[in-house]
This record gives structure tokens, C-alpha cells and sequence, in this order.
């Protein structure tokens, strides 16, 4: 290398530099994706919800997932521990005290939220997530790596791992049913709720719903419409008679959770002038270190 | 592309005590990691669906990029800056990144459910990902550093190929071919050269944004949106510690009399490095006022105040003295404790702050997530020992023949 030209040298540099620069429309396609505006969400309504536990066994129907009967889902052990949706069940229900009224505990049902910007979607490093426009957030198998960088990032803790599996373990979440509602059926579990707890829609009308009720019975409701702004917007909506901190809701903002990597990420890359600067910079600074008389003469 | 020390093999044993030691615990790890590809991730981990990532990222892959950062400080310094005293450190510094990000490699290979797979982000992108952006610069890294490496191989060989029996017929082409590789390289390195420092900065940044998005169940004492600069920081910091260190530990089990003028005046330059992470972290900390979280005195507030007083304060402070930079047991601690720091900023970044909702029991390292990590690190220390005692890494204090190559050059 100490015996480069200065010709061969800046024709080196700039044909790296040229071939960096021909990568940038991947960078520029990376802009914010909206979210359609006709997408579907459900709302649960917590205070309706008797904790029968059916959407758990129908979510596992749909899914072909490992179930017992439905009668033993009557039991009601299960709430002495609290559950997490996982490789098993997509969707669980765990039950919380109501200290406005210990005798009628709240059971609230859990699942992916299928954000409006999700952070699985953004993080994922092979793009396996994808947003759809009627609002499912789904999976890609024959892309996933099985980082679990998703589950770094979702929020929610949804995203699930096949920890046992040495071959093809998946990332299992709910998928707002995609199989089903490709066949024109409404989601497993909103068809099979004996007490409409969950409506199946327009989030729009959801959210006209939601704040609506909320606003008829101050009474019953808490004045929040969980999903309504937290990390910019959730599909899946939540409305309850006790405060959401009390089941376990985390406290999130309302700016969407990929935002702020994603602005770094954009601004470390844009359009590839950040790195072909510092190549030129640094080019520079080799190029007349090289030849000024002092080099060799230090030491 | 040396200057004017020359480096040379080390006419040394390969085995002694330690290296036995080395192999028994690379031999442990190979046992559990057999487990881990025969009966899936859990059946060796601790992980959960709560913590997916447990020390084999946070310490093979986010401490392993840090500590080799000296790979790219060292090629700054001597190639871009033409430091040229420097020379004797940028290939022992060479040697630890190449070995170092292949282990890297390796380890995100082992973390990854689906390993076989671990080819698909140079298929499907997904440009917003920070996880990605890490991964492709390094995938082009490693590839840059063996490329830097090239020249130390052909020195090695060129005019001494002699293959074994009948292959002794292919010895021309083989040394043709060295030939040309040396003298193609000899021509491109600068562009290698230029392209590791700028891979370099751009992963180690990246690196810090990947847990940006945990928003937050990130612990607030280290959630911030300057992370990928102090990251940057840190591992532009570590990178001369590192050399120094392993400058002094190879002296050592090789008997060698260290390159102490070369040591200090890396010493000398960590000092100022150091003070500018301290500065940002600091000021970050002040901003953000998230000093309140100290008072806690929980696991956090102690290994934050761990990372900044151990891997950064004392060691400025050493560094700033004299006496240290002029004595090698000195000089070692100080480095050794900046080590020390960046590795455990790197745990607190991806182990101790991750805080996750829903955790249903808190995270702890199995034996077997252990035991793999020694187990790769150990097979990372023989793998060096054979690489300088095979190849022209390490110098030695040749002088005629430094002054003569000296007095060519000016
Ligand atoms: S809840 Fe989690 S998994 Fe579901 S869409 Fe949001 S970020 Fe993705
Ligand atoms: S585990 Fe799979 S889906 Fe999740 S981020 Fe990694 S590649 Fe994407
Ligand atoms: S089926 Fe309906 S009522 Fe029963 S647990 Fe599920 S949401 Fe609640």
C-alpha cells in the first residue's frame, strides 16, 4: 500500500464510493409506512368479558393448535397464575381483582394488538412481518431467521419463540385469523364469544363505539380508550371499568414505538451520503497524511 | 504495508499448561452447544418469551464488536493518520478484529433459531431494521479484514511454498497466484482500508440503536436516543486498551520485552477518548435527568455506577498519569479495567436495562449459556496462539533491519 499512486488510489476510492451510492433506492423505499385507513380491529370490552376462556379453545381450533375439549375450560384454576400468550395459545385470558367490586374480577383477554406502526414490522431484519392493509400484522416463515429481534421490540411482549425446537421454530402470535377471514369468516374468537365481548370491524366504528360507551356510562367505564393513541395506535382496542394499570397494561406514549430508531436509522443513512462522506473524508485525510513530509519522520 | 518494525512468526510451542486448560474449556462449550443444535435453544438456555436475549448476545456478539474494535482504530491511526511508529500494534490489532468478528459471526450463528438460515438478510432487506444494517456492514467487514489480513498470509508464503508430496507440482502455481494476489493488494489496500474504518463506525452506532426500540422497557438510566453515539464512543475508546492489553499479554506468554514506547503513547491518547464518552454520558445523564434513578441503589444504579467508575473514571484518571503510562503492570490495569467497562456497558445495554412487562421470572444465565461463551472465548485465545506463532503478526524488535528499511522509505 505504500507504494500506491495517487491515481490508483483515487480511482479505487471512488469506484468504492459508486458502488455504496448504487444501494441508496433501498434506503429511500424505507420511508414511514401508513396504515390503511379501512383497516379492521376488534374491541374487547373488558367489562363485559365472563372469563369463559372459548376464545382461547377457538383461537386453537383455527390455529391447529394442541386443545382439551371445551368443557374443560370451565375450570378455573387457571387464573391462580398469571399467563402469557406463547407457542401454545395465541390468545389467554387472566383474571385481576376489582377493587371498586372484589366480587366481579375483570378477565381480560391477551393477544398481539396489531399496532397501527408496529415495532415487529420495523425491526425485523428480514422484513418476515408484515402490516396489511385490513390491519393484520402477520408472520412470514420462509423469511424469519429466529432472531427474536421482534420480541426485543414489540411493546407488548407478544411475539412468541419454539425455544425447543432445533429445526424451523417459529415466532407464533395471533394473526388476527388471516386463514379464516381469506375464506370470509369473522375471527375464531370473536364468533365464538357467547356475551359479545369482542367486536369484530372497522376500527373507525370501533373507536366511535368505544368512545361512545365510554362517554354513556361514566359509571361503568374508566374515561380511556386503551389503544385509541397509545405508540401511535392499536387495531385491537380495550375499554374497562378499572384503570388499565391495575391489569397490567403497560404505560406507553402515543408517539408510534418504531419512530425514534427509525429517524436515527434514516438519518445515519441517508441516501448513503453520511457513509460516502466519511469515505471521502477519510480518503482525504490518508491521501495528505501520506504525503506530507513529516510521516516518515516521526517514531 | 509495514513500517519499519518487522513483524515475524514466533519460533514458539503451540502447547504448554494453559493452552491444555483453553482446550478443555473449548471442549465444554462444544458439548453444550451440540445440545443446543440437536435439542433447540431452550434445551441450553434460560431464555423465555419475556428475555429472548440472554449473554450469548450480549456478550459474544454486543461486547465481542466493542473489544474488536481496536481492528479499526489501529488502521485509522497507522494507515489513515500515517502514524507510522505505530505500525507494530495495527497487525497484532488486525489479528484480534478478524478473529474477533468471526466469533461474532459464529455467535449470532449459534443464537439464531433458524442458523441455516443465517444467510437471508443479504436477500430479503428491510431498511428500517437497526438489526440489519448491523448485520450487513458487518458481513462486509469481516470480509474487509480478511482481505486486510491477505498480505500477511502471502508474506508468510511467498517464495516458501513447498506442498506436501505429489502436490509439490502445483508449488509455481500456487506461489503465482500469491504473487498476484500480493501485488493486486498492494495496489487496493488503501480502498480496504478506508472501507473498514467507515463499516466500522457505521455498525458500532448501529449497534446502539438496536435497543432503542425497546422504548420503554429499556431501564431510563441507559434508554436514550444517543445511544449509537455512545456506543460509537465507547468502542472508539476501548480499541487502544484492547491493543495495549493483549500487546502485554502476548509479551508476557511469550517472553518477549514489550513495545513500551509504542504502549504508552496509545495510552496517552486513550486519556482524551475516554474523556469524551465520559462527557456524553454524563451530560446524557444530566439532560435527561435520570440521575433520580440512581439513589434506587437497585441492580441498575449499581451497574450503571460500575460502568462509569470502573471503565471509565479511574481509568482516565491512570491515564493521565505519567508513571502509569511508563509501567507495564500499570499501564495493563488501566487498560484492563476500560475493557472491563465496555463489556459490562454492554451487559447493562442488553441484559441489565431490558426490563420486559409480563416477566413472569427474571433472567440468569444457564451453566450451558456460560459455558459456550468460555468455550468460544477460549477457542478464540488458541486460535490467536496459533495465528501469530504461524503468521507474521507479532514484531519484533528487529532494529538494523527497521533502520535500513527506514532510511529506503525517506
Ligand atoms: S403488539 Fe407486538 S407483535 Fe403485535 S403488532 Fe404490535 S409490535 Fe407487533
Ligand atoms: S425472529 Fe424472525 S420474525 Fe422475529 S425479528 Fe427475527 S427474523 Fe424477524
Ligand atoms: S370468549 Fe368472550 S367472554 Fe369468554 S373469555 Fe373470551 S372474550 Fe371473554
Amino acid at each position: 500500500m505504500a507504494r500506491l499512486s495517487r491515481r490508483q488510489f483515487l480511482t479505487g476510492t471512488a469506484m468504492f464510493g459508486a458502488e455504496l451510492a448504487g444501494l441508496a433506492p433501498a434506503a429511500r423505499a424505507a420511508t414511514r409506512r401508513e396504515p390503511s385507513p379501512d383497516r379492521t380491529g376488534v374491541l374487547v370490552d373488558t367489562s363485559v368479558c365472563i372469563g369463559c376462556r372459548s376464545c382461547e379453545f377457538a383461537c386453537k381450533k383455527a390455529h391447529g393448535l394442541e386443545t382439551p375439549p371445551l368443557e374443560s375450560y370451565e375450570d378455573r384454576s387457571v387464573f391462580a397464575e398469571r399467563r402469557r400468550p406463547d407457542h401454545t395459545a395465541l390468545t389467554v385470558v387472566n383474571r385481576y381483582d376489582n377493587l371498586r367490586d372484589p366480587e366481579l374480577p375483570v378477565a381480560v383477554k391477551a393477544q398481539c394488538m396489531h399496532c397501527a406502526y408496529p415495532a415487529c414490522v420495523s425491526a425485523c431484519i428480514v422484513g418476515a412481518f408484515t402490516k396489511r392493509p385490513d390491519g393484520a400484522v402477520v408472520w412470514d416463515t420462509g423469511k424469519c431467521i429466529g432472531c427474536r429481534y421482534c420480541m426485543i421490540a414489540c411493546p407488548f411482549q407478544v411475539p412468541a419463540f419454539e425455544y425447543h425446537k432445533a429445526l424451523q421454530p417459529r415466532i407464533m402470535k395471533c394473526d388476527f385469523c388471516s386463514a379464516r377471514r381469506g375464506e370470509g369468516k369473522i375471527p375464531a374468537c370473536v364468533e365464538i364469544c357467547p356475551v359479545e365481548a369482542l367486536t369484530f370491524g372497522p376500527r373507525e366504528d370501533l373507536l366511535r363505539i368505544a368512545r361512545d360507551r365510554v362517554k354513556r356510562f361514566p359509571d361503568r367505564y374508566v374515561s380511556h380508550v386503551f389503544g385509541e393513541a397509545e405508540v401511535g395506535g392499536t387495531d385491537w382496542l380495550y375499554i374497562s371499568g378499572v384503570d388499565f394499570s391495575a391489569l397490567q397494561f403497560p404505560q406507553l406514549g402515543r408517539s408510534p414505538a418504531p419512530g425514534v430508531s427509525e429517524s436515527i436509522q434514516h438519518g445515519i443513512f441517508a441516501y448513503f451520503v453520511p457513509p460516502v462522506s466519511l469515505y471521502a473524508l477519510l480518503g482525504a485525510v490518508m491521501w495528505i497524511s501520506k504525503n506530507s513530509p513529516e510521516s516518515g519522520e516521526e517514531a | 504495508m509495514d513500517g519499519f518494525m518487522r513483524p515475524a512468526s514466533l519460533p514458539r510451542p503451540f502447547l504448554t499448561p494453559g493452552v491444555g486448560v483453553l482446550m478443555l474449556l473449548a471442549l465444554n462449550g462444544l458439548v453444550f452447544l451440540a445440545g443446543r443444535f440437536l435439542f433447540g435453544i431452550g434445551a441450553v438456555t434460560n431464555l423465555t418469551n419475556q428475555y429472548p436475549w440472554g449473554i450469548w448476545i450480549g456478550i459474544d456478539v454486543a461486547a465481542g464488536v466493542a473489544l474488536a474494535a481496536g481492528g479499526f482504530t489501529t488502521a485509522a491511526l497507522g494507515h489513515v493518520m500515517h502514524r507510522e511508529q505505530y505500525h507494530a500494534v495495527v497487525r497484532p490489532a488486525l489479528l484480534t478484529a478478524m478473529l474477533g468478528y468471526t466469533f461474532v459471526a459464529l455467535g449470532v450463528c449459534i443464537d439464531i433459531g433458524r442458523s441455516y438460515y443465517i444467510w437471508h438478510p443479504l436477500v430479503y432487506w428491510n431498511g428500517t431494521s437497526a438489526l440489519f444494517e448491523v448485520g450487513i456492514c458487518v458481513v462486509i467487514y469481516i470480509h474487509v479484514l480478511y482481505i486486510e489480513f491477505l498480505p500477511v498470509v502471502t508474506e508468510r508464503f511467498l517464495g516458501r511454498v513447498s506442498l506436501p508430496g505429489p502436490l509439490a507440482r502445483l508449488d509455481p502455481l500456487v506461489e503465482r497466484l500469491l504473487r498476484f494476489l500480493d501485488r493486486g493488494l498492494a495496489r487496493t489496500m488503501s480502498v480496504f482500508i478506508i472501507a473498514g474504518v467507515v463499516l466500522s463506525t457505521l455498525h458500532q452506532s448501529s449497534l446502539g440503536t438496536l435497543m432503542v426500540i425497546a422504548g420503554p422497557k429499556m431501564h431510563p438510566l441507559w434508554q436514550t436516543p444517543i445511544l449509537p453515539l455512545l456506543f460509537l464512543l465507547s468502542a472508539v475508546s476501548v480499541g487502544f486498551p484492547m491493543v495495549i492489553l493483549e500487546s502485554l499479554l502476548a509479551a508476557r506468554s511469550f517472553g518477549l520485552k514489550p513495545e513500551m514506547h509504542v504502549l504508552s503513547g496509545l495510552g496517552r491518547m486513550t486519556a482524551p477518548l475516554l474523556g469524551i464518552t465520559l462527557a456524553f454520558k454524563m451530560g446524557d445523564m444530566f439532560i435527561r435527568e435520570t440521575f433520580v434513578h440512581l439513589g434506587a441503589c437497585d441492580t441498575a444504579g449499581i451497574m450503571f455506577m460500575t460502568e462509569v467508575l470502573v471503565g471509565i473514571v479511574i481509568p482516565l484518571r491512570m491515564f493521565l498519569s505519567r508513571d502509569v503510562l511508563k509501567s507495564p503492570p500499570l499501564l495493563f490495569t488501566a487498560s484492563a479495567l476500560v475493557v472491563a467497562g465496555v463489556a459490562i456497558n454492554r451487559v447493562n445495554n442488553f441484559i441489565i436495562a431490558y426490563t420486559p412487562p409480563y416477566a413472569l421470572k427474571s433472567y440468569h444465565p444457564s451453566f450451558g449459556e456460560v459455558s459456550v461463551t468460555v468455550g468460544l472465548i477460549s477457542l478464540l485465545v488458541l486460535l490467536y496462539r496459533a495465528s501469530v506463532i504461524v503468521f507474521p503478526v507479532i514484531s519484533l524488535p528487529d532494529r538494523t533491519l527497521a533502520r535500513a528499511k527506514y532510511t529506503v522509505k525517506g
